[in-house]
């Protein structure tokens, strides 16, 4: 096993070779992580850096190093997806330790991670956490979502990242935010334009964005940018078909989604495709914060838990801090100044910089934060999702995709007693499948507050347990079995109804 | 559903095996990737109802991509970069549990985090 290069600090002699130290370990390498492992490793933290992904870059610069080597595949991509290229040098240069296909799947509050990689699991104390876990894509339960060729635009704009593959037929794009303009754009210039564009946001979310507009106008380059897209995609002939409803994915006679139906000004509008991608916006991918017990609260503008946090982005859970989207959905840039102010934080905190002086380093990160900050109340209130594109109706539609729950079983959980996600878990097995709720969780909450009238956060959300992610019981075993047995009570923890 | 790029990708082409073709692949795209580029749709039938899918988030998340690679079952496609010579399957419905001389089924297939007898764990090592 590799020693990180700071391990005497909190080296624990006598513990099996599984184990390591570091003072900061971050998990998740995009922005955020990417930033504070840099920032760390200046501050002469001895840092390790893992992320479940093959490479540096989070999804927002997912494959940067990789697409960087083929010029005409980058220039496509834009100049946003270009800026994350200087981060990953940075990284690579900073001497931090990167662990890529490295899982975590528990955290406790003494600061131990367990890791999975290469079918091993490993121990690693630290001194300073980090959780840079970014964003995951709203679920979009519509009718026939779960049908083969209907995926999200964030999985389209991966493929074509990291394997330079662009739909092959008629792609219609489906939804809110300013993903799918990017998407729809980058597919323009890649050649493979899409369909149609169709826009669910309500028509009066503009009212209630309108206010926000001054505040946005003092950072016009993401105004500006947005506008750049829209006009790529008019010059590409591509028509937005905006004020859509009640959408739902109809099936093929082989079992894939054949065409796109929705409501548009009271009549019904089919549009037949091959490829479906929907996009609701990005929420916080919270669940090794939530399983780690840190505090969080419901945001009704971004419509999402979100973790608290501090000054420094530290959670309600000493020495472990957040940043980036997983703290709330700012966007990259943001992300960026916000693994930078974390890593200052835990530096800190571990007594190598005075308070002194990472209020004074801090400075230049919380300005660019606070600009990069000002346009997100006018676009979130802009792309605001529809009730109806989060919280479907019908009652035949899925919630659970792992396990095929739908609405009428959510419905009848809440009409026999369940006042929350994990009383509907009991009764229904929602939440109960490999993805560990990350699919149906926020549907869950909201289509329980829906029928029982009351907000999210008196509703809750489905309380997480580690493993985080399905490990093979011998994979956990193999762990006993090399820590000569010192490790079993702590193993013997983890197992279902043990403790 | 997906074709590549002409240069854009994302490595030199390896032979691998896709639902029983063989096929060209570049290297170090994941193995969801090569199965959508291949039109192995759907890339799994649910244990449940033996409803097909196919990828939905490609980012390790939505373990909707579960698929068979080089034997063995539950591997997410998404997280797995292709190399030469893998065999890339579609995973029908529940996984099947090895067959290991002395133990169990339970023993051998067992998982936590899990709770459903469905698809389950990610094989202790991919590689062999």
């Amino acid at each position: 096993m590799v020693s990180g290069p700071g391990e005497g600090h909190y080296a624990k002699p006598g513990l099996a070779t599984e184990e390591e130290s570091f003072d900061f370990v971050v998990v998740g390498s995009g922005p955020a992580g990417m930033a504070a492992a840099s920032e760390a490793m200046r501050r002469g933290l001895s840092t390790l850096l893992l992320d479940e992904q093959p490479a540096a870059g989070g999804q927002i610069y997912r494959g940067i190093e990789a697409a960087a080597d083929k010029p005409a595949h980058f220039a496509r991509l834009g100049a946003d997806y270009q800026h994350g290229r200087a981060l990953a040098t940075r990284l690579r240069d900073s001497g931090a330790v990167l662990r890529y296909g490295a899982f975590v799947w528990e955290i406790t509050k003494d600061r131990r991670l367990t890791v999975s990689r290469e079918g091993r699991s490993t121990l690693v104390h630290a001194g300073q956490i980090l959780l840079a876990t970014g964003a995951l894509e709203r679920p979009v339960p519509i009718p026939g979502w779960t049908l083969p060729g209907v995926m999200t635009a964030g999985a389209a704009q991966i493929l074509l990242k990291t394997a330079g593959q662009v739909p092959a037929g008629r792609a219609v794009l489906a939804g809110s935010g300013p993903l799918l303009y990017l998407l729809a754009a980058q597919l323009i210039e890649a050649g493979a334009p899409p369909v149609i564009l169709v826009e669910t946001q309500p028509a009066d979310n503009w009212m209630r964005a309108l206010p926000h507009l001054p505040r946005a106008l003092r950072n016009p380059a993401l105004l500006k940018k947005g506008l750049g897209l829209l006009k790529t995609i008019r010059g590409a002939g591509v028509s937005r078909f905006a004020g859509a409803t009640d959408l739902e994915a109809l099936a093929g006679e082989d079992g894939r989604v054949r065409a796109l139906s929705f409501m548009r000004r009271g009549r019904r509008v089919e549009v037949e495709c091959d490829l479906l991608l929907l996009h609701e916006g990005v929420i916080p991918n919270m669940n090794l914060a939530l399983a780690l017990g840190c505090a969080s609260r419901w945001s009704d503008t971004r419509l999402a838990f979100e973790p608290e946090t501090d000054e420094w982005f530290q959670s309600s859970v000493e020495g472990v801090a957040i940043a980036g989207d997983g703290a709330g959905i700012e966007g990259a840039q943001a992300a960026e100044q916000q693994g930078r102010i974390a890593a200052l934080g835990a530096a800190m905190r571990l007594g190598r910089i005075t308070r002194a002086e990472a209020e004074a380093e801090a400075v230049p990160p919380r300005e660019a934060l606070a600009g990069w900050r000002g346009a997100r109340p006018f676009l979130e209130a802009l792309y605001r999702p529809a009730d109806g594109q989060r919280i479907p109706s019908r009652a035949d539609v899925i919630v659970c995709r792992c396990e095929e729950v739908t609405v009428a079983d959510i419905r009848d959980a809440v009409a026999t007693g369940a006042l929350g996600p994990n009383q509907a878990k009991a009764f229904t097995r929602c939440g109960m499948g490999p993805c560990q709720g990350r699919m149906c969780g926020p549907t869950v909450t909201a289509l329980i507050g829906q029928i029982r009238g009351v907000p999210p956060e008196e509703v809750g959300y489905y309380r997480l347990r580690p493993p985080l992610k399905p490990i093979p019981l011998a994979e956990i075993a193999a762990m006993a079995v090399a820590s000569g047995g010192e490790r079993q009570d702590a193993i013997r923890d983890r197992l279902p109804g043990g403790g | 559903m997906f074709r590549r790029l002409p240069d854009a990708a994302a490595g030199p082409l390896v032979p691998v095996t896709i639902d029983g073709q063989g096929v060209m692949v570049p290297e170090g795209e994941s193995a969801a990737a090569a199965a959508l580029a291949a039109g192995m749709v759907p890339t799994r039938t649910t244990p449940v109802s033996g409803a097909p899918r196919a990828p939905w988030c490609m980012m390790g998340v939505c373990f909707e991509c579960l698929m068979e690679i080089d034997g063995e079952p539950n591997m997410q496609g998404c997280m797995v970069p292709v190399r030469a010579g893998m065999v890339i399957r579609r995973q029908e419905g529940a996984r099947r549990l090895p067959a290991m001389p002395g133990t169990s089924h339970e023993a051998a297939g067992a998982s936590l985090g899990a709770a459903s007898g469905a698809p389950a764990a990610a094989p202790a090592n991919p590689q062999g």
